[in-house]
């Protein structure tokens, strides 16, 4: 009997045991899956908590529940990989003995790496939306928020869901718009990126609808510190902003056992071949998801269109042939831009968001880089998808790879 | 493909002026791109160039900020100091690598 064992079960973990289950005999294969915990959380609901559209009880789910029979979760926290014996030590003392491990634990937000951030200030006037716990004093926050200085504000890219922070501004501008309170408040967004996003023709769009909003861009600043007496950020050039409430997103890095293990870069990112996913050194150990090296997004699109690759190529993987799917990088992702209108971006490693429809060509119903009312009803109606198709594994009916039909490159338009 | 003279010779760069191909950089090369920029390279400079070219060479990527402070030992504030405003930019122009990824 082959053992697989997937570390983490997020998004991409759960899909990935679920797909392999029907696809790797129960005679020839075990399946197991370790987190620390029995509690999915639908990460992309966080966003909404800060200003009550979800609750708790709409966005966590047992782990179980999604898991399909012949998996076996093992709650636990994982202290150390082996990769000489093939063996993952929890910090209880169990071992679980593999022949191909999966590592997909993700990236977690980490205050304690900037000075000043974990400190009297934490959670009274700085205040994190990628945490539930943080997102819900949030909540308590902003009820209590009337007039001031609202700084949104990237510690360091890579960050989980790189369009969220705009998505909190955008929701949150419109949030003191419906309060009749936005004259009373200022409202900055702070970023280590030279503009509103990564990609030119994204960043130019997402920027023009933080200047319609009144919504002051600060670019290319880097955290060094925050001066908690005087409630102000400080850049390694020495740059200052200060902040009655600051809404921060902390440095992400991936697990620590990453590093413990000797599997990860400098921010615990485990390094694999971009396009099958492989572990650059271990040819027994893949990482899917936000836990590897990947240059795409960490997102839970991103996690989905890889999995759909790497479930085939995993299989051809274990019985010795070469692998002949290939990741594109492909990243789809609604953004909220408030009113109940969202855009939708769509792209891939060597292909930036362009202006389309999406996913039919020409036909839509979803467009591609415009606010509309049909994205945001799309963006809600996601959650139901996560749980009921995704996560149980399910075909999704959308291409894993990104295509460019019906997409146009504004400059060449004219 | 924009084109540039520097020191004599014609380079192939792309549109905001980093050099195409890695392979065409040369120490002397660097000193004028810096002065370019308005940069006097000392030996803190060289170290921090040579720590990115050499992890180009192993990784094929450009390093960010990040790796040269972690695995180059060279601290974030120092290269703020060495290459002011966007050492990120600026350390990869000089060391002619690709501009490192935005991040996606």
């Amino acid at each position: 009997m082959r053992k697989l064992v997937v570390l983490g079960a997020g998004t991409a973990g759960t899909m990935i045991v679920n797909k392999l289950r029907r696809r790797l005999g129960m005679q020839e294969w075990s399946i197991t899956v370790v987190d620390q915990d029995d509690d999915h959380h639908y990460q992309p609901g966080y966003l909404f908590i800060p200003f009550r559209t979800y609750a708790r009880g709409d966005i966590v789910r047992p782990r179980h529940h999604s898991m399909v029979d012949g998996v076996q979760l093992v709650v636990g926290e994982v202290d150390v990989v082996d990769t000489s014996t093939k063996r993952v030590m929890l910090t209880d003392g169990r071992e679980l003995d593999y022949d191909y491990l999966v590592v997909a634990t993700g990236t977690t937000p980490r205050p304690d790496q900037t000075p000043g951030m974990v400190g009297s200030e934490w959670r009274r006037s700085i205040f994190d939306f990628y945490t539930l716990d943080g997102a819900e004093a949030l909540a308590e926050a902003l009820s209590a928020f009337d007039r001031g200085r609202l700084v949104v504000h990237i510690t360091e890219m890579p960050i989980k869901c790189p369009v969220a922070p705009l998505e909190f501004t955008f929701l949150a501008e419109a949030w003191l718009r419906e309060k009749g309170i936005r004259d009373r408040v200022e409202v900055v967004f702070v970023t280590p990126l030279d503009g509103a996003f990564t990609k030119p023709i994204a960043s130019e769009r997402l920027g023009s609808m933080l200047e319609e909003r009144k919504i002051r861009i600060e670019s290319d600043f880097i955290v060094e510190r925050i001066d908690e007496e005087r409630k102000t950020l400080v850049s390694y050039d020495e740059r200052e902003v200060p902040f009655d409430l600051l809404v921060t997103v902390p440095l992400n890095m991936g697990a620590d056992f990453v590093a413990r293990s000797g599997l990860g870069d400098e921010l615990n990112y485990v390094p694999v071949d971009k396009h099958t996913l492989l572990s650059v050194e271990h040819d027994t150990i893949f990482a899917v998801g936000d836990a590897s090296n990947i240059p795409a997004s960490k997102a839970g699109s991103v996690a989905h269109f890889a999995v759909e690759v790497f479930v085939d190529n995993f299989l051809q993987h274990v019985a010795g042939s070469p692998m002949t799917g290939s990741f594109d990088g492909h990243a789809n992702c609604f953004v909220e831009s408030g009113d109940h209108k969202a855009l939708l971006i769509d792209f891939n490693y060597d292909t930036e968001p362009l202006p389309g429809r999406y996913p039919l060509p020409y036909v839509g119903p979803l467009s591609l880089l415009e606010e509309t009312r049909t994205n945001h009803l799309g963006k809600l109606a996601f959650r139901y998808i996560y749980w009921n198709v995704l996560l149980p594994g399910r075909p999704v009916p959308l291409p894993s790879h990104m295509s460019m039909a019906g997409k146009h490159t504004p400059n060449k338009e004219a | 493909m924009p084109t540039t003279t520097i020191d004599g010779h014609t380079i192939e760069v792309d549109d905001e002026g980093f050099l195409l191909d890695p392979h065409e950089w040369t120490e002397s090369l660097a000193t004028c791109l810096a002065a370019q920029i308005g940069i006097d390279l000392t030996d803190e400079h060289w170290k921090a160039i040579r720590f990115l070219r050499d992890d180009f060479a192993e990784q094929g990527e450009t390093a960010t900020l990040r790796r040269v402070s972690v695995v180059g030992g060279i601290p974030t504030k120092s290269l703020f100091q060495l290459f002011p405003q966007k050492p990120a930019k600026k350390l990869a122009y000089v060391a002619g690598l690709p501009k490192p990824h935005g991040c996606v």
